[in-house]
């Protein structure tokens, strides 16, 4: 499980940064240590000549302080303020970016379960405690567990997201550099989470064809794509019967995915995965249509709900299914 | 002020029989039952460390199995927590001093100050149980599922334990809000407290309002468990996420009370051994309320990777960095009370040395974690771990211990030995930092919480982390041996050995069964030390 | 009753009127307490109400509509006695005291064994989660229901022990120690029995009334 070093230093190998990402989660933590060291040998020096020339018995002259108590502490409360402000702001932009999947960017389905790491791509390629990358192409991870919480974190990427049972959670990162990186399990999630470890490695173009071949073709005949799953499991549960198009009991779902959904209640959702994982598991109140939709919860698998996802998301261009 | 000599009455610590301890009303009693009390709690919450660290030395190394680490380290977290760091300062010294500090006979409410003690007790004797007929493994968060449905651990007991030692806080709370607003002496307005008891105070506000959070929401972790079902249950439509709303809508407050009571000890010990008021003592004063009140909104940067709402996540980020800055201005203040002081290089001062480095540097990390991007990539990492050990250890256990040597010859009428104690303090400043330090950048580089086994490139670091654990053990050994000798042998101290201003220093060393025996008048603010 | 002997075992106190103010202050800090007790209770209503309100209002037909708005009643009526009770006692009446007491009991304890009534109904029609529940009833009335066991559980034991607090001071009463001067016993478990009532005015139409609302 050993990452390539980019430095190796008194037996520590340095963590490399994959993606642009990482590059500029480094910049802010190396801004954040510039400022904790210069405070640091500012304050120790201060104490120290401090403690040297008053200390008890010490010929230095005491007087009282010739400048305003308030007007110290105001000056040092706004300059700490200030800096603390910078910072807040290089994180929260960051954060916010890691937050908006670029648009196009490749679904790869990641269940966790104690312990291991479920993944699935869109050809239909199924693999465990692994996940293979195509260089300088960005990809989204739609995270689902079946049992704990769980937490997928890559290092290299300095990204992390948990994996909530109930729920679906995304994340979304551009690999820029090739290699095997090491992925954890952050979230303690029982006996072995110390061994729900896997690898992510990201491939050259080329290599990534040449892998999808192989992996594909040991695991293509047993296991479907997520759409086709989805398309199965949609006609399995019957979704077609109300959300079958005009005129039906439901709303249509194709072109759905990614618009804006008014609800009953006079607010608007978002037809992200979130809202379609909650809608297929507890039903929502659309706008113009009665609330007839069962629940689903306890008969669909979260896993099972993120295909559906994957189906209804396909549909984009669709026509009514 | 009228200063009441020796010769108040026989000594609190007189009468010997093992009942007029167990039912002792006396505030200064209660303090010693904590204080002993605790010490039982941290030598097993320590030894539970000690088993990791040598765990951890080797990247597998085998000294336990899996399920045996995941005990110790629930185990480690929750006594340490609950049955050593919240009642430390507050229960040990903010019990012996506080009624001293403000001239008072006792606390509002002595039954229901031996009765916390009792609960403790009892709570300690739960959580012991569940240690002891296998313990528990789902870590001191206690985050659902895994608590409620998939543990096998005895988290019943375990969570019995906590509930009940946390209705033992909020009587303390209670009593000490009750007892600084209703027997301050005549003369004692508000800004003349000393900030070691505005700290008391503000921990005590949190103490009322947070704790009770928290035994509900372990009550419906618990309830989920016994009916198999239950409000955070994903199965029925629960949300795992609303569990850790609440949990750290308590737990993060509860940072606040172990270091706001350390901050107050710190602000004492740097006055006296500067021989000058504590500089811009309102600004203090105001900080450690600022600290407490925003400490109540800042919760969800425990959760910035659980798919809570970015904007949630930007908003309890800047709600963090707010404050933060009352933090630092405390820092500032400290070095700024030592200018044009006398210093003197005592013990306690040492410990006051030591909690402004570290604090400091714990204090900057915390930054770190506040960042949203940062947090997200240190999240649940190596580098949380040490973040807050140097809150909670490099600054409240350091202030514990200043705190303790500090009050020591008014607790026991005796010296401590003066040379040991400063070998201790550094000892324990340095094999912090050696145990410590190394985890942070353990953390940067990636290595997860929690991990009983971890992937071979960690092992240089972890190896120099499980060293310094054998120095930070010994530091704490040392106070553990001559404060007892001292108890007996040590030299005796007069009323006031330090030259301290304060009310406590008023009373006898030891105090007698009521303290004063004319209530002090002050005419004086805090710190009010000659001009040098 | 002499100053002295007033304040003998409570040595921290300077007079009987600091004695009093600390014991008040106490209970309003305790009720904060208890107000954030129940807040985390109210913040998980909160978060589901909004989440699933069509399940709220399907699991607020299953709850006996006539018993909980017969307890608003009973329960508004003992706060009523209690605040009575507190009136005559400043007068110096004991016999009314120890008569309102007794009715402020009564009717807590007749509050409590309706609560069990309708307990018994939910157990009758197999809606005790995780015990005795319905599986064709759906999961978020399923979680509503908890929350309805949960909260009004919680009320219930609240008022058992301020059942058991106005024992107490009818036991106080009946020994002689209430008088026109002394009777800071009474008001302070009066607080908290109109705090458990306050609780009790919020419950009622968020678990009976969603329907309606």
């Amino acid at each position: 499980m050993k990452e390539p070093p980019i430095a190796t230093f008194a037996g520590v190998s340095w963590l490399t940064a994959a993606s642009e990402h990482a590059k500029h989660v480094d910049d802010v933590i190396l801004g954040l240590v510039g400022t904790s060291v210069a405070v640091i040998l500012f304050l120790g020096i201060l104490t120290s000549v401090i403690l040297v020339r008053y200390r008890s018995g010490s010929r230095a002259k005491r007087p009282p302080l010739s400048l305003a108590t308030w007007k110290i502490e105001t000056a040092w409360t706004l300059g700490t303020l200030a800096i603390f402000l910078y910072f807040f702001w290089r994180g929260a932009v960051l954060y916010l970016d890691a937050a908006r999947p670029p648009p196009g960017a490749e679904v790869i389905d990641v269940t966790g379960r104690q312990w291991m790491w479920d993944t699935r791509y869109p050809d239909g390629t199924r693999e465990f405690n692994a996940l293979h990358l195509r260089l300088n192409t960005p990809v989204r991870l739609v995270l689902s567990s079946e049992d704990v919480i769980h937490s997928f974190f890559v290092p290299a990427l300095r990204l992390k997201q948990d994996l909530i049972p109930g729920k679906l959670t995304t994340m979304w990162f551009d690999p820029d550099r090739t290699g095997t990186f090491s992925l954890y399990c952050a979230q303690y999630c029982g006996s072995a989470h110390a061994s729900m470890i896997g690898k992510v490695t990201v491939l050259a173009p080329h290599e990534f064809d040449a892998w999808q071949r192989s992996a594909g073709a040991r695991t293509g005949a047993l296991a479907l794509a997520p759409e086709a799953r989805g398309r199965e499991l949609f006609a399995k549960f019957g979704c077609a019967r109300c959300h079958g198009g005009l005129n039906a009991a439901g709303p249509s779902l194709a072109g759905l995915y990614g618009t804006r959904v008014r609800l009953s209640d006079g607010t608007f959702a978002l037809a992200d995965d979130e809202y379609l994982h909650e809608a297929i598991l507890h039903g929502r109140k659309v706008a113009g249509f009665a609330p007839v939709m069962p629940t689903y919860s306890g008969i669909i698998r979260d896993s099972d709900a993120a295909d559906i996802c994957t189906y209804i998301e396909a549909m984009k261009t669709a026509a009514t299914p | 002020m009228i200063a009441s000599e020796q010769g108040d009455g026989p000594s609190y610590l007189q009468e010997s029989t093992v009942r007029s301890w167990l039912g002792t009303l006396d505030h200064k009693r209660i303090g010693i039952l904590y204080l002993f009390t605790i010490t039982f709690f941290f030598a097993i919450g320590a030894s539970a460390a000690a088993m990791m660290r040598i765990q951890l030395a080797y990247p597998a190394a085998g000294l336990v199995t899996s399920d045996a680490y995941n005990r110790l380290f629930t185990l480690h977290g929750v006594i340490m927590v609950w049955f050593f760091l919240i009642p430390s300062i507050p229960a040990v010294l903010g019990n012996f001093v506080l009624p001293l500090a403000i001239g008072a006979r006792d606390v509002a409410f002595p039954r229901l100050n031996l009765a916390s003690w009792y609960l403790f007790v009892g709570g300690g004797a739960l959580a012991l149980y569940s240690i002891l007929v296998g313990g528990v493994d789902t870590g001191w968060t206690f985050y659902t599922p895994y608590s409620s449905t998939y543990s096998n651990g005895h988290v019943m007991a375990m969570a019995g334990g906590i509930f009940v030692a946390g209705f033992g806080s909020i009587a303390t709370g209670i009593n000490f809000i009750v007892t600084v607003h209703k027997l301050r002496a005549p003369g004692l307005t508000w800004f003349r407290l000393p900030l070691f008891v505005w700290s008391i105070y503000a921990t005590s506000i949190i103490l009322v309002l947070a704790t009770p959070v928290l035994a509900i929401t372990l009550t419906l972790m618990a309830l989920e468990r016994v009916a198999g079902v239950g409000i955070f249950d994903p199965r029925i439509g629960g949300d795992p996420l609303l569990f850790q709303h609440l949990f750290w809508f308590y737990s993060h407050p509860a940072v606040y009370i172990m270091i706001l009571p350390g901050m107050g000890v710190i602000s004492e010990l740097v006055a006296c051994f500067s021989k000058k008021a504590v500089f811009g003592y309102h600004a203090m004063a105001f900080s450690i309320l600022s600290i407490a009140g925003l400490g109540f909104l800042v919760w969800g940067h425990h959760m910035f990777v659980t798919s809570q709402s970015v904007y949630a996540g930007v908003a309890f980020s800047f709600l963090s960095f707010l404050v933060a800055v009352p933090s630092a201005i405390k820092v500032f203040n400290w070095v700024a009370t030592m200018h044009r002081g006398a210093i003197e290089f005592t013990t306690p001062f040492l410990y006051a040395l030591g909690f402004i480095a570290l604090f400091t540097i714990g204090g900057l990390t915390g930054i770190f974690l506040a960042t949203l991007a940062v947090d997200v990539h240190l999240h649940d990492t190596f580098f949380v771990i040490a973040h807050f050990h140097y809150i909670m250890v490099g600054g409240g256990v350091m202030a514990y211990m200043g705190g303790i040597h500090y009050w020591w010859p008014k607790i026991s009428g005796r010296m401590y030995p003066e040379a040991w104690g400063r070998v201790a303090a550094v000892t324990i400043f340095v094999g912090f930092n050696l145990t410590f330090f190394p985890q942070y950048i353990l953390g940067y580089l990636g290595m997860p919480r929690r991990y009983w086994i971890y992937p071979e490139q960690f092992h240089t670091l972890n190896l120099v982390s499980s060293a310094g654990a054998l120095v930070l053990a010994i530091g704490y050994i040392l106070p553990l041996i001559y404060l007892p000798w001292s108890f007996f042998k040590g030299a005796r101290a007069g009323t006031n050995p330090w030259g301290a201003t304060g009310l406590e220093w008023l009373a006898a060393s030891p105090p007698a069964e009521h303290n004063f025996r004319e209530t002090p008048v002050v005419t004086r603010p805090a710190y009010d030390y000659p001009p040098l | 009753m002499s100053k002295a002997g007033a304040l003998a075992n409570a040595p921290q106190f300077g007079s009987q009127e600091q004695r009093i103010a600390a014991n008040q202050l106490g209970m309003w800090t305790l009720i904060a307490t208890e107000i954030l007790f129940f807040g985390g209770l109210f913040l998980s209503y909160v978060t589901y109400r909004v989440a699933y309100p069509s399940a709220f209002a399907v699991g607020s037909r299953h709850l006996d509509y006539l018993c909980g708005t017969i307890n608003t009643g009973v329960l508004l009526t003992s706060s009523l006695c209690m605040a009575l009770g507190d009136l005559s006692i400043r007068k110096g009446r004991t016999r009314a005291l120890a008569g309102w007491i007794s009715a402020t009991a009564a009717l807590g304890a007749a509050f409590v064994c309706i609560k069990g009534f309708e307990y018994h109904e939910m157990w009758r029609d197999h809606l005790v989660p995780g015990f005795r529940f319905d599986p064709s009833v759906s999961p978020q009335v399923e979680l509503f229901v908890c929350l309805y066991f949960i909260m009004t559980g919680l009320h219930a034991i609240h008022m058992l022990v301020g059942i058991g607090l106005m024992a107490w001071l009818l036991k106080l009463n009946a020994a002689s120690r209430f008088s026109e001067r002394a009777h800071e016993p009474v008001k302070m478990v009066g607080l908290y029995w109109h705090f458990v009532d306050c609780v009790w005015i919020f419950l009622y139409p968020l678990l009976y009334l969603v329907p309606k609302l």
